[in-house]
């Protein structure tokens, strides 16, 4: 193998940092007792005790997280269900519904959700946002378990059908465990789209319900107001997803892999 | 038989039937609001009314006064007034320049993984992703920290600038930050397609190339280029097409001037209430979606036919 150049690699290396910088001064800052983000002064828990008091954005962290879990167990089941379908059979309506939610940019679903919830004379809030996230999600998941059962071994289900077993106890013997790491990474996958998004949230959250990416946009949108809280939080929830991903990385390694 | 498509109806339909209420509905509910007129207080016209007397919701459309109620005007205007199809072309122009941006800072990070031998290669794809994983609203607001006034960078540029002679720029609210983090948040999905392209490559095409006397530049430009033009088309669709409909980093990062067309929609919807002229909009950005998806489809199976 021919080796690669160092000017690759010191271009790689800079491309790097321009990836992790930004988000390595976010979690610096929330550590700086000063409350400007410009000059580090010294070390800090303050922003991180305020966080406690500050009783706006624990109930955005709490709707966040019902809305994250609500979204994730059922776009897994539907999302589920429908990367088996599309696996399984020749379907038209259904890729074409799971897959342009995807494509198209985002605003798009967010201001026809918000027409349609306004017509039905639904009061935006919770129920909404929750709706139109598993709406979004059910893709991703479908996606990575159709591509999890792509990459099966069909034979093996074949075996179990030789062997007596009917369809649905093929399903649970065999496929299901082999596609588990997929509907893991699935899940996983709605459940961090769901607590990331602003731009569908935006559009169909109502009076009250923010949600921790809105409230942290309308208190980083007012230019001049200083905004220590915000620094702890964002570590914080950069601190849960990592989490998350170490966690699924010890549970079901090929999960992270499917990508 | 009839079992099997009892099971396939109760596994495809449930799915099904929610992106049909939750999807499709929605979609055409606005590609039909369009067509409307706005309602008094915003919003739409209505086309249904609450009977006075028993409070039973009556239908006001009917087929001779159809005309009150739907109209061709949201499309004139857009086409009328070009300062519409400007702001089309500016976020164009935007999403165009960050996917080139997006191209070139990919492109050694994608070659550096595919050449890694297989235990970093996992590392390094999944240092890619990491970033990605983090909330895009703080990815968003770390750029309002370094480009801010007062921040290290801001400072240290403008001393520099200062040397020179030049007056000291504001580089938070300007386009330079826009495509900063246009390019920030959309880098990952530019990556990961060209290093899945670049991966399967074979090297003894460039050690053929060396041999017959080209130089670097020549070894990249006629053979490791056209062989990833569909991951560089791939990633191109997955960067140009969210980056087009962006909204949140104009808001943020972008000043009175970066404004893009999704700016524009949210404007019309949340603070003009101008529903249908909205719809306008979203309608035409859908059908530039969908155009693009096609070319970059089309592109990148030309691609695989040359291959």
């Amino acid at each position: 193998m021919k080796k690669v150049s160092s000017w690759v690699w010191a271009a790689a290396i800079l491309v790097y940092a321009f990836l992790y910088l930004p988000l390595a001064i976010v979690v610096v800052f929330s550590f700086n007792d000063s409350a400007l983000n410009a000059e580090w002064v010294g070390f800090t828990f303050k922003w991180y005790q305020m966080l406690l008091h500050d009783d706006v954005m624990l109930e955005a962290a709490l709707h966040t997280l019902l809305i994250g879990l609500v979204t994730c167990v059922v776009s897994t089941v539907l999302g589920t269900l429908a990367g088996f379908a599309m696996y399984k059979w020749r379907l038209r309506l259904l890729p074409a519904l799971v897959l342009t939610p995807i494509a198209i940019p985002e605003i798009l679903m967010g201001v026809s959700l918000l027409i349609f919830f306004v017509m039905l004379n639904m009061t935006l809030g919770l129920v909404s946002i929750t709706l139109s996230h598993i709406a979004f999600c059910i893709g991703f998941v479908a996606i990575v378990v159709r591509s999890r059962l792509q990459g099966m071994d069909e034979s093996l289900v074949e075996a179990a059908r030789d062997l007596g077993a009917s369809p649905v106890t093929a399903f649970r013997a065999v496929t299901l465990p082999l596609i588990m790491p997929g509907i893991i990474a699935g899940a996983l996958m709605a459940f961090t789209l769901s607590i990331d998004d602003f731009v569908i949230s935006f559009f169909t959250a109502g009076v009250g319900s923010n949600t921790l990416p809105l409230e942290i946009y309308s208190r980083v949108k007012v230019p001049m107001k200083l905004n220590p809280e915000v620094n702890a939080i964002s570590s914080l929830l950069m601190l849960l997803t990592l989490s998350l991903i170490l966690i699924v990385s010890k549970v079901a390694p090929s999960a992270l892999r499917s990508e | 038989m009839k079992s099997k498509s009892l099971a396939k109806w109760l596994i495809s339909g449930p799915p099904l039937l929610y992106l049909l209420l939750f999807f499709a509905i929605p979609s055409l509910i606005m590609a039909f609001a369009a067509f409307r007129f706005p309602g008094d207080y915003g919003g739409l016209m209505p086309l249904t009314t609450a009977n006075p007397d028993t409070g039973a919701t009556e239908l006001l459309i009917n087929f001779g006064n159809w005309r009150d109620f739907l109209t061709l005007e949201n499309f004139q205007r857009f086409f009328d007034e070009p300062i519409y199809f400007e702001l089309f072309v500016k976020s164009f122009w935007y999403a165009g320049l960050t996917t080139v941006i997006c191209i070139v800072l990919a492109y050694p990070l994608a070659w550096l993984i595919a050449r890694s031998p297989r235990k970093t290669r996992d590392l390094l794809v999944l240092l890619v992703i990491l970033p990605f994983w983090s909330n895009f609203l703080i990815r968003v607001y770390a750029w309002m920290i370094i480009l801010g006034p007062q921040s290290y960078f801001s400072r240290a540029l403008n001393s520099v600038l200062a040397v020179f002679g030049v007056e000291p720029v504001s580089l938070l609210f300007s386009q330079f930050a826009v495509i900063v983090g246009l390019v920030y948040v959309h880098l990952p999905f530019m990556v990961l397609p060209l290093y899945a392209n670049l991966e399967k490559h074979d090297m003894a095409l460039l050690d053929a190339a060396q041999d017959l006397g080209a130089n670097a530049w020549q070894r990249f430009w006629k053979v490791t280029w056209p062989l990833s033009l569909p991951g560089v088309w791939a990633g191109t669709a997955l960067v140009f097409i969210p980056a087009l409909g962006m909204f949140a980093i104009p808001d943020l990062l972008g000043g009175t001037n970066s404004m893009m067309i999704g700016n524009l929609i949210k404007q019309q919807y949340l603070d003009s209430r101008d529903w249908p002229f909205g719809s306008v909009l979203s309608i035409m950005l859908t059908f530039t979606v969908l155009l693009l998806a096609a070319l970059a489809a089309w592109a990148g199976s030309r691609g695989k036919d040359k291959r």
